[in-house]
């Protein structure tokens, strides 16, 4: 049977067969072949251009390179913020695999408490540019970067990386007057050019750190490189180098600052002091202050909670933000402003019956004195400080022309020139009063604002700058914090500077200085305890404010509420009188009147900064 | 039996005529039973594969002597597989292709893992073995052992034997899993059977099947080869898992344009943007380095050698090594179509290697143990009197 198949084999019609399609083979392997190159001419000659711009972009990774940030000093050159090299888990998102588990894991390596590993996630969440690292946790210690190194192969795109961190030296004293940098947030994050910080973690929250966060940022730099598939750098094609960040020298004396911090001992309180010929800010404290440097690497949950529950409320800045009335120690402005309008003189006299009475009107406006200091002219009005001679003096300007001439001195208006945050407080008015009761203005009202009560408030470096003002007899200067920024100096005269004071008689500011002297070191001087040796001449006012009630939502234990209820001690004063070097605004929460409580810190800064051998740095 | 007694008559009859001194020049290439053409394009062909493995390699020197030692024994394997008479082969077809089936099914029962499938047989130590890549030439000797000795065309019973002589490897194969491997070796022993005369009516019926059964095999596909599918329909899918292969592979050939970037210049291949590089996609270094100009260079000496293996084939007295060394040739060139189609874009990404360019050893053995059959069978002709 096999045979007979064979039989039937026929070699010839199988070679046909075979070569026919062979030849349809044949014919089929060009079409296919035909196919391929017209795919590869569609991609190597119709796409070129396409695909060379796709390799580019490949290999080419544009890196930012971040600045250093600029280092503040004060005055003498003493280093406030410096950077320290130190190291940063960051983390990329993209190239992690498992988000979660790879924060479970690091959690666990760093051996952090629970509340940490929300705050973790919480910061690889944060929105990023692709590719972008996320900062995880500043400032790692060698434990934990040894740890981490070992876990590395378990921890793709998780980064050890070094970079150097603010740190504050005297972090305390400095808090309010240089602020801090910390992380950046999701809202900054929006506004800020992504160019400029893609390469920056930090950024200037608030005080000088804030203010002149654009000139010690610096620029960004860049570097163009090429790298490998995992992202990884193979070498540098382009640089262009970061611009670091301009140093900042302050009009601080950290010495001042210190002696201001070490004066308020702890209470609340803070002290201004202005050199009055340029507008530097000397020394600007409010106590107690904290560790800023907690807040660059990240402040944990709790000792943020503990901070802002201290009833002391240290993160307050009571010397930009804290609102006070200023009691007495406007005294010397309103008698300006009265020479000024020439509703008195400095020979004209009242007699102080221990009371005022408006017209027609039953009530009694107190002097302090209740039997009342008799015959008082202008300098006595100043060195008893007697009431009843500035409700006569505010009652027959009105309160328009006090509020004029108050704000020409500056109360109720942002002073400085480059303080972050600074608040206007309030200088009262007749149309601030229908906007915001909707009410008219009393006469009484207006008694009450001419002894620094009432509606009037204050903050601490408006006070200071008043009395600059005063001291340099109405010229304006303003205040500023920053001397020089790089080799740049800040110009004596800014824009936005208020017009100088002119009373129309040079002599009524000798009038106002006699007063003020005589507070100190006049035989009646309501601070002439104070006054008591002092090598030079110098010109104050003591101030006691009252404090009518508490905030609602703040709450003491009994002994507590009694101490809260206590005045606010202030003083303000100039020295020397002839040629006016400092100017200085002293306020002590709830520490009683401000003639005993707050004259003689005012007296011991003048002594630090005018005496050779009391200046703080010898 | 039977296979002994068939092949006696197909033994060649002593060469008689070799007198004169064209005859004996001639009778170099004829005595070491080699085609002198084929090998020399092939040579040419491994050579080039060398310049590109440099470049594709990371410029490794170590990995261009590797795969020069592997083409060495490669060429080694042909010569000696040359020597063998067709009958020889012919003879050896059942076995083979009995030992390829066994080991399969070794595979399945202890087979070494590696990137996901089991497709590794290894005696530890000392050898790692694709059983898959012996069935690549088992498969088509066997058909075409089995076909030359029936009536041709084949008629309906013969087929049915033929459709499960291929199938049971196939199978095996495929559940390893590896897709690209058991469809190129199903591909090479019904190219036998098309070569050997399937009836055009039969041709357009399994057609119809085949297409009808596109959403069974769909349905018993593993996940990542669908992934492998839908990728390759649509790359941008999945532009940094699946589908990068292709993004980069592309974006390497387009890149390299008319002229290309130079050798070592790609920076797709330089600066490991391609993936796999010197194994499957080593087309996109070939591209992206010596542009349209090379990839035509490449794929027109790829044709030579078609077109030199068909004549060869076509040249072949006995219906055996006709039909064997067509599908052998045919099999060749739809290795290197689906490897440049795939990494070009225009087929799904399957683990096809770039024959005699790509790096691996097993799969230039396997190719050259194909040319080594093909000059085999051209080289033992009986000299017909004309």
């Amino acid at each position: 049977m096999r045979k007979s198949r064979h039989n039937l084999k026929s070699p010839e019609q199988e070679l046909r067969i075979f070569r026919v399609r062979a030849l349809l083979a044949l014919l089929l392997v060009l079409l296919l072949t035909g196919l391929l190159v017209g795919r590869l001419v569609y991609l190597q000659v119709a796409q070129h251009e396409v695909y060379t711009t796709r390799s580019e972009n490949n290999r080419v990774r544009v890196e930012p390179l971040s600045p250093t940030r600029g280092l503040i000093y004060d005055r003498n050159g003493v280093l406030l913020a410096e950077n320290r090299p130190t190291y940063n888990l960051t983390l990329v998102r993209e190239r992690v695999e498992d988000l979660e588990a790879t924060l479970d894991r690091l959690v666990a390596i760093l051996e952090l408490p629970e509340e940490e590993a929300e705050a973790f996630r919480v910061r690889s969440r944060q929105r990023k540019r692709p590719f972008q690292p996320a900062l995880l946790m500043s400032d790692l210690d060698e434990g934990q970067i040894a740890r981490l190194a070992v876990n590395r192969h378990l921890l793709p795109g998780v980064e050890v990386e070094a970079q150097l961190l603010r740190y504050y030296p005297d972090a305390e004293i400095m808090a309010h007057a240089l602020g801090y940098v910390g992380r950046i947030n999701a809202e900054e994050l929006e506004r800020l050019d992504a160019g400029r910080y893609a390469g920056t973690h930090f950024i200037g929250k608030t005080g000088v750190e804030r203010f002149y966060e654009a000139a010690l940022h610096g620029e960004a730099g860049l570097r163009k490189v090429e790298t490998n598939a995992r992202g990884r750098v193979l070498r540098e094609l382009e640089r262009t180098d970061p611009v670091p960040g301009k140093d900042l020298i302050l009009t601080l004396d950290k010495s001042l600052q210190q002696l201001a911090f070490d004066l308020l001992d702890g209470r609340r309180g803070a002290i201004v002091a202005i050199e009055p010929a340029t507008g530097g800010i000397l020394a600007m404290v409010s106590t107690p202050g904290y560790d800023t440097n907690q807040f660059v690497t990240g402040i944990d949950v709790a000792s943020y909670r503990g901070l802002q529950e201290d009833n002391d409320l240290p993160l307050y800045n009571r010397a930009i933000r804290g609102h006070y009335p200023p009691g007495s120690t406007i005294k010397p402005f309103m008698a300006m402003a009265g020479l000024t309008e020439g509703v008195i003189t400095p020979g004209k006299t009242i007699h102080d019956p221990g009371y005022y009475q408006l017209p027609n009107d039953d009530r009694r406006y107190r002097n302090w004195l209740r039997w009342g200091h008799g015959r008082v002219d202008l300098e006595r009005s100043l060195a008893v400080s007697n009431n009843t001679y500035y409700y006569t003096l505010a009652h027959d300007l009105g309160i328009d022309r006090i509020h004029s001439n108050m704000t020409d001195f500056g109360f109720g208006t942002q002073v400085a020139h480059d303080v972050f945050g600074e608040s206007r407080a309030l200088m009262p008015s007749r149309e601030w009063k229908r906007e915001r009761y909707n009410q008219p203005w009393y006469p009484g009202e207006t008694l009450s604002v001419g002894i620094g009560q009432g509606y009037w408030q204050i903050t601490p470096l408006q006070l200071a700058t008043a009395t600059a003002v005063l001291a340099n007899r109405g010229d304006w200067v303003k205040p500023r914090l920053a001397q020089r920024l790089g080799d740049e100096p800040v110009p004596l005269s800014l824009p936005d500077t208020p017009e100088d004071i002119d009373p129309g008689n040079e002599g009524w500011w000798d009038s106002v200085f006699a007063g003020m002297e005589k507070v100190i070191s006049g035989h009646e001087g309501t601070a002439r305890r104070t006054g008591v040796g002092l090598e030079y001449r110098m010109g104050g006012k003591s101030g006691t404010a009252q404090v009518f009630s508490l905030g609602q939502d703040e709450k003491y234990n009994a002994d507590e509420l009694a101490e809260r209820l206590r005045d606010h001690a202030l003083f303000m004063a100039f020295a020397p009188l002839e040629a006016p070097q400092i100017a200085v605004a002293v306020i002590v929460e709830n520490a009683g009147g401000g003639s005993s409580h707050a004259a003689h810190l005012a007296r011991a800064m003048t002594d630090a900064w005018l005496l050779e051998d009391e200046k703080p740095d010898a | 039996m039977g296979l002994s007694g068939l092949s006696r008559s197909w033994r060649p009859r002593p060469i008689k005529a070799t007198a004169s001194g064209m005859s004996r020049r001639r009778g170099f290439w004829q005595r070491v039973h080699l085609d002198p053409w084929l090998l020399g394009m092939l040579l040419v062909l491994m050579a080039a594969g060398l310049v590109v493995m440099y470049s594709a390699s990371g410029q490794r020197i170590d990995t261009v002597i590797s795969q020069g030692i592997r083409f060495g024994v490669a060429l080694g394997v042909m010569i000696s597989i040359a020597q063998l008479a067709p009958a020889t082969l012919m003879r050896w077809a059942l076995p083979a292709y009995l030992l390829g089936v066994a080991m399969l099914i070794a595979v399945e029962l202890v087979g070494d893992m590696g990137m996901g499938a089991q497709r590794w047989l290894a005696i530890p130590g000392v050898i790692r073995f694709q059983p898959s890549e012996l069935m690549k030439l088992a498969m088509p000797m066997m058909v075409a052992a089995f076909l030359s000795r029936r009536e041709l065309p084949p008629g309906i019973r013969n087929l049915t034997v033929c459709a499960a002589i291929i199938g049971v490897p196939v199978v095996l194969i495929a559940k390893q899993p590896d897709l690209g491997t058991s469809l190129l070796v199903s591909v090479s022993a019904i190219l036998v059977v098309l070569l050997a005369g399937l009836s055009w009516r039969i041709i357009g019926l399994l057609v119809v099947l085949a297409a009808s059964a596109l959403p069974l095999l769909w349905m018993n596909m593993h996940d990542y080869q669908r992934k492998r599918v839908l990728t390759f329909l649509d790359p941008n899918s999945d532009p940094l898992g699946a589908g990068w292969n292709i993004i980069q592979s592309t974006t390497a050939i387009g890149s390299g344009g008319v002229l290309g970037k130079g050798w070592l210049e790609g920076t797709q291949s330089q600066l490991e943007f391609l993936p796999e590089r010197h194994t499957d996609f080593i087309v996109a270094v070939l591209g992206e380095e010596f542009g349209l100009v090379g990839m035509l260079a490449f794929l027109l000496l790829y044709l030579l050698i078609v077109c030199r293996g068909l004549w060869l084939a076509a040249q072949a007295q006995e219906t055996f090594g006709r039909l064997l060394a067509g599908s052998i040739i045919l099999t060749f060139f739809i290795y290197v179509f689906v490897n440049v189609g795939m990494v070009s874009g225009i087929l799904p990404v399957v683990g096809v290697p770039l024959p005699l360019v790509s790096f691996g050893g097993t799969s230039s053995v396997t190719l050259m143990a194909g040319f080594g059959i093909l000059m085999a069978i051209h080289a033992h002709r009986r000299l017909l009197p004309r």
